[in-house]
């Protein structure tokens, strides 16, 4: 039977499970588009600005576990999806990015609104197809989700011409998908296995630094029973946050440049480490050089190349968290580690998270951890990049399993509201809550519009110091208190969320924050607080950049602070 | 060091440039670079000379295999290959220097390829020392043109580097 090509992606994304998607149509996506109404079964979500699409779908592929599905038309809309892209892809999320591209015979030509977009995507893309036949547009669809959600997820982009949106092709099934050149391994090597369990065995000061490969591949309850059975300690990274019980004895925490001390301490005292699903980035390592001194390091991840790419591995193994980690927790010993894990309980008391002031100023960390009190942790937060998300990954005890949605490797402000939107439109049925900054909130507050549009129940927290607050608090430490364009002048937050007929308040004191988080909560719609706190409080503790782990700079005891 | 890779790609548009733009990507240096049909239909082979510890070749590999184009990719530098490279090489010569020319030519078992009143045109096969010393030899004499292939390898013995993991 003939189809056109606009048909077959339609019934391709339904076939794949794609069939929600962010987008903006444009002049090379008519053909597409106009194809819609054929398939009832395929929600649009209309979006603002493409950047907003990718986001989304990124959000949603977070929280679904599957292809988020973003797109947007030739030229600017495709060129606009890009911070998204390289958002997903150094944080491993699958989307499927679809571009309209000028007709076939344009192509090359710099016609209106051509954009050589696989070019671009490139180096931020796991895989990129330019469609140049309708009769390759299944497999490609069809490899494109396979690649996109399996090993080591990614983002893939497929280019499609407009004049292939209207070629009419016969339209036959698909066999298996053949990859010659696409291979991963998720079963672990069975003798590395052998070998990192008998050095675990014999560990006296082992940690197990869990990374967002454990959200990826759901590990959570093997990642548990290694650890309640070993008796071994838990950090994590940034995005591994929720990959393990906030509220659980064995867990200290997130290490890195504003990880908890005693996480950190942690990491630097091992004499074992076993890396799961993470990359060693250098906001979690801080020097790479003094990293773990003291640790043989086990290195568990399904992506060949971040072995010894950052930080020198004793034992590696290729694989997939849950397949390894499930593999170990047979043939790993019971484990007790008193000693280690008595001094770690000493270091945590020792080193509490502290926030500043005297009790009655409007403190971010307060915030925070009332959303926490008042959801009871059982919501879904969302955050964008700087220092709302270190408080957000401070003071929110992350007891359900992915639970914090955040820009980690490309650090993208903005992130928070488009993807908020996408993971309320993956969970419909959870409270979402988008942590947004200021800064960050303004460069995609057009997704307000499309939250409003879909009757999406966001619940926005915007931690509003009138600063770009993580730049700011680098120019105090290292820029001897130069502030040079980072305080921002504000409009009315909540005036703007009324504008788009989504209620908010404003908040300036602290006994207003619990009414103001009920009233959000309460409320069945979006809902938007502007949290007007401290302007110059900083985020601690803090290793500077270029230290090593161990040279943590805690927060000063209220009568230094004074003094500055 | 200098680190010979072979890699087996699917013969794509496109795929030239992706392997290319990894490189650019993750600041690898490529020496030389050498792409053709392979023996198997829709694959090419290609040879890439890359300089750098066998930590950083490593990653390179590694990250070059995460291609989906590429379907093998091997650092065949310590095993038993055999390496070729060609090049034609363009010599200013007189009625005086012609002959001599053409000896030298001659040990390096090299062809004359082109002839003109005042100059001759060298093809030469070997690896990059044979290369080298010839045109060491030739300079003397004025070489107004080169163009090399840059290297191709492959190992010796009967298994082809797609039947191997």
């Amino acid at each position: 039977m003939k189809k056109t090509g606009s048909q077959i992606l339609c019934e391709s994304l339904i076939k794949e499970g794609g069939e929600v998607f962010f987008g903006i149509l444009g002049g090379a996506l008519l053909p597409l588009y106009d194809t819609l109404p054929q398939y009832p079964q395929l929600r649009h979500i209309l979006v603002r600005h493409e950047q907003g699409a990718a986001h989304a779908a990124d959000g949603y592929a977070r929280v679904t576990h599957k292809a988020g599905v973003c797109i947007a038309t030739s030229g600017p809309g495709a060129t606009n999806l890009v911070t998204g892209i390289a958002n997903a892809y150094m944080d491993s999320s699958p989307i499927i990015a679809i571009t309209g591209q000028v007709a076939r015979p344009f192509i090359g030509k710099d016609a209106f609104q051509e954009t050589d977009i696989t070019g671009i995507t490139l180096p931020i893309t796991k895989h990129n197809y330019l469609v140049t036949d309708a009769a390759e547009l299944a497999r490609t669809v069809k490899e494109a989700f396979y690649i996109a959600q399996t090993g080591r997820p990614g983002p893939v982009l497929i280019d499609l011409p407009k004049d292939v949106q209207q070629e009419e092709v016969e339209f036959a099934e698909l066999g298996e998908v053949d990859l010659p050149g696409y291979r991963f391994v998720s079963r672990g090597h069975s003798v590395q296995i052998k070998k990192a369990v008998g050095r675990i065995n014999k560990a006296e000061r082992p940690v197990i630094i869990a990374g967002r490969g454990i959200v990826i591949s759901q590990a959570y309850n093997e990642l548990k029973e290694l650890a309640e059975k070993a008796q071994i300690p838990v950090v994590s990274t940034l995005l591994g946050i929720s990959s393990f019980p906030g509220d659980h004895i064995l867990n200290f925490g997130m290490i890195g440049m504003h990880g908890l001390a005693y996480a950190n301490m942690a990491v630097q005292n091992a004499d074992l480490i076993i890396a799961t699903g993470m990359r060693f980035d250098d906001r979690a390592t801080a020097n790479t050089k003094q990293f773990a001194p003291q640790a043989l390091i086990i290195h568990v991840d399904i992506d060949p190349a971040e072995i010894g790419k950052n930080i020198p591995v004793d034992i590696p193994i290729v694989g997939d968290a849950k397949n390894v980690l499930k593999a170990m927790n047979k043939q790993i010993e019971r484990g007790e580690h008193l000693d280690w894990l008595t001094q770690l309980d000493q270091w945590r008391r020792e080193h509490p998270l502290v926030e500043s002031g005297q009790g009655d100023e409007l403190l971010p960390g307060y915030v925070i951890h009332q959303i926490h009190e008042i959801t009871q942790g059982d919501s879904i937060i969302v955050t964008g990049v700087g220092q709302h998300q270190m408080w957000a990954a401070q003071h929110f005890l992350y007891t359900r399993p992915n639970s914090l949605i955040s820009s980690g490797g490309l650090g993208t402000m903005g992130f928070e509201l488009p993807a908020a939107m996408g993971a309320k439109v993956g969970q419909p049925e959870e409270t979402v809550w988008c942590i947004a900054g200021d800064g960050g909130f303004q460069m995609t507050v057009q997704e307000l519009g499309t939250i409003a549009q879909e009757h999406l129940a966001v619940k926005i927290a915007i931690i509003n110091n009138g600063y770009l607050g993580m730049v700011r608090q680098w120019q105090e430490f290292f820029y001897e208190r130069r502030y040079v364009d980072t305080k921002l002048w504000n409009p009315d937050f909540v005036k703007i969320a009324e504008a788009y007929d989504i209620p908010g308040i404003k908040v300036k004191s602290r006994e207003e924050v619990t009414p103001a988080i009920q009233k959000a909560m309460d409320y069945p719609g979006p809902f938007l607080i502007d949290f007007v706190v401290e302007p110059e409080e900083n985020v601690y503790p803090m290793v500077q950049p270029g230290e090593s782990l161990s040279r943590i700079l805690e927060r000063p005891k209220p009568e230094m602070a004074s003094s500055r | 060091m200098k680190h010979t890779l072979v890699a087996l790609v699917e013969n794509k548009p496109g795929v030239l440039n992706r392997v290319a733009s990894l490189f650019r990507r993750r600041a690898f240096n490529i020496e030389s670079i050498a792409v053709g049909h392979s023996e198997q239909p829709g694959l090419s082979r290609m040879t890439v000379v890359v300089n750098g510890d066998s930590a950083r070749i490593e990653q390179v590999r590694k990250q070059l295999d995460k291609l989906i184009n590429v379907v093998r990719v091997s650092d065949i530098t310590a095993e038993d290959i055999v390496t070729r490279e060609l090049a034609l090489i363009k010599v200013k010569t007189t009625t005086a220097t012609r002959s001599e020319v053409i000896q030298i030519v001659d040990i390096f078992r090299a062809n004359i390829v082109d002839v003109a009143p005042d100059s001759l045109t060298v093809e030469v096969t070997g690896d990059e020392n044979k290369l080298e010393s010839l045109l060491e030899l030739l300079r003397g004499f004025g070489v107004t043109e080169i163009n090399r292939t840059g290297r191709i390898a492959l190992t010796r013995g009967g298994t082809a580097q797609a039947n191997r993991l």
